[in-house]
């Protein structure tokens, strides 16, 4: 049996209340990581988006 | 029993003057490949048809007239075995030839410190500043390749590697895809989708790979001893950033193909329109769109994916010692299980799904419209390959991506070959003999040791001129004509 499976059949044991408490919990936490991550690629984003996209013109290659 | 998967990738890299929209780029990519600080010999890259090798020891060598039409392209050898030139007007890596999945997704994230390194150093020598980018779209309708090759068994009817891989690469975008905004070449809208590649391909079968694309490339360039191999030269994929993802991608397609030569898989699922069904799987980042079946009845890419991996599953079980087939299995478990129940917590595992993450993050928190030109920046800057910039790396160094390798294993594999196949030979001439190497291809080596003739020496089987079988010899020989005496002996 893999982790995942052991991970499933665990959750399956658990109350539903339960489950749904923790997974709001674990939503929480992924948009405050989400939030996070959004700020610090504020910092590195290219400045001027429009021309960034626009000057960003390949040949085909292959 | 199937032959051994020998594997590697090729990744053309796409290249922005900062500041200089107009600059050519293919002189900008000629700059970045020049300027490769690291361990490398420039050669020329011979095309030219082989002669029936010698095969002693896996090597012979004969004398070689040179005349080469590309020698005045930049072309290198690196020390790891690897490929680095210009191809059209793209920098281009071709990762040296590899013994499983996991060292072939290595050596391909190897590259990306190759291209980087290359890259800072062309900015200090000319005084611009150069970005490469790991992705294979500019948004605009033209696409480079990352390509993927195989080796297949010569006897293998190619009839069947196309019916069989038909099914297969269109289904496996499911976890093979970059993500990419918008959509190119005339498919019809989409806000997101799965993969940079899909809206390109045009054909189900043919030779081309610059237009009119073809799900199954029959380029019939073996690199080796063409009485018994073939090579199959896979041009639909995206190139990965995800180190799991490329394991993945490169690992499930190998394990595809060793079961088809094994003659293990049942009757496969043909599509009844792949090129259809092609940018029809990519556009559906829902995951739930039927596919049709040709004969009657439908699927969808993950149901039949899933099927895949039931069928291969039992195979490498049965067929395969390896653990790094275990280890794959498990990867595609978790990967199509997560993909069914849990899409969002494969973030740190699939390129398209973080990317989709980081896209939708920005879409909310700032209200943008799905055509701000700010998600496209962001959906390109996830590839560039400077460690500051690419916000894949950023996500990475935050601990939101799982990986493979740490970061002094992928700074080996940028300097040293792998050593069970002939990379090894390669590289380790690049190291030890550089002053005598004049020329090479996957297949052989050409050496002046100051004679009349130049000497050359063929490589016909990948699986030859590793460490077990010319090792000592390397390391014992005094130069490279000491070194092609006892290998033609």
């Amino acid at each position: 049996m893999s982790d995942r499976e052991r991970s499933q059949s665990r959750d399956r044991e658990q109350p539903e209340a339960e489950e749904a408490v923790e997974s709001t919990v674990e939503s929480e936490t992924d948009l405050e990581e989400l939030d996070d991550l959004l700020d610090e690629i504020d910092e590195v984003l290219e400045e001027n988006a429009e021309e960034f996209v626009k000057n960003y013109v390949q040949k085909g290659g292959e | 029993m199937a032959i051994h998967k020998v594997l590697g990738t090729e990744t053309e890299y796409g290249i922005v003057v900062r500041g200089d929209p107009g600059f050519n780029p293919a002189v900008a990519s000629s700059l970045v490949v020049n300027s490769y600080p690291g361990e490398r010999v420039k050669v020329r890259w011979s095309y030219e048809e082989e002669s029936p090798g010698r095969d002693a020891r896996g090597f012979g060598h004969d004398t070689y007239g040179l005349i080469d039409p590309e020698g005045a392209v930049v072309n290198s050898v690196l020390a790891n075995g690897a490929r680095l030139y210009v191809d059209h007007a793209h920098p281009e890596y071709s990762a040296p030839e590899s013994y499983d999945p996991l060292e072939a997704a290595l050596y391909d994230k190897a590259g990306e410190r190759v291209m980087h390194a290359a890259a800072v150093a062309a900015g200090e020598a000319s005084g611009r500043h150069i970005s490469l980018y790991k992705n294979n779209s500019d948004g605009k309708g033209n696409s480079y390749g990352a390509h993927e090759n195989y080796l297949l068994s010569r006897e293998t009817p190619f009839g069947d590697v196309i019916r069989y891989a038909m099914t297969f690469m269109v289904t496996r975008q499911i976890f093979t895809g970059a993500g990419k905004v918008g959509k190119e070449n005339d498919r019809p809208e989409v806000d997101y989708q799965i993969t940079q590649r899909a809206d390109f391909f045009e054909e189900q079968v043919g030779l081309e790979t610059t237009l009119k694309r073809p799900i199954i490339n029959t380029r019939d360039e073996p690199h080796g001893d063409p009485s018994q191999y073939r090579r199959l030269h896979v041009i639909i994929g995206d190139a990965n950033m995800s180190e799991v993802q490329n394991f993945l991608k490169l690992g499930t397609t190998a394990l595809m193909l060793a079961a088809l030569e094994d003659g293990a898989l049942p009757d496969p699922l043909d599509l009844e329109d792949p090129v259809e069904a092609c940018w029809q799987v990519s556009h559906d980042t829902g995951l739930a769109r039927p596919i049709k079946l040709d004969g009657g009845g439908s699927a969808t890419a993950l149901e039949i994916q899933t099927r895949y991996l039931e069928w291969l599953s039992k195979y490498a079980e049965k067929e395969l010692d390896d653990p790094v087939w275990a280890q794959l299995i498990d990867e595609w478990e978790r990967t199509l299980s997560l993909l069914e129940t849990d899409q969002g917590k494969l973030a740190d595992t699939l390129d398209w799904v973080a990317k989709q993450r980081l896209i939708e993050g920005y879409v909310q928190r700032d209200g943008l419209q799905w055509s701000d030109s700010k998600l496209k920046a962001l959906d390109h800057q996830y590839h560039d390959v400077d460690p500051a910039k690419g916000l894949h790396y950023r996500i990475e160094s935050r601990g939101g991506f799982r990986r493979l390798f740490d970061e002094a294993t992928v700074g080996a594999a940028v300097t040293d070959p792998p050593t069970r196949t002939r990379a090894y030979f390669r590289g380790r001439c690049v190291s030890e003999f550089p002053n005598s190497l004049v020329a090479a291809n996957w297949d052989s080596l050409v050496f002046d040791v100051g004679e009349a003739h130049l000497k050359r020496v063929p490589m016909m089987e990948p699986l030859r001129g590793d460490a077990a079988r010319v090792g000592d010899l390397l390391d014992e020989a005094d130069d490279a004509a000491d070194l092609l005496k006892h290998l033609g002996g």
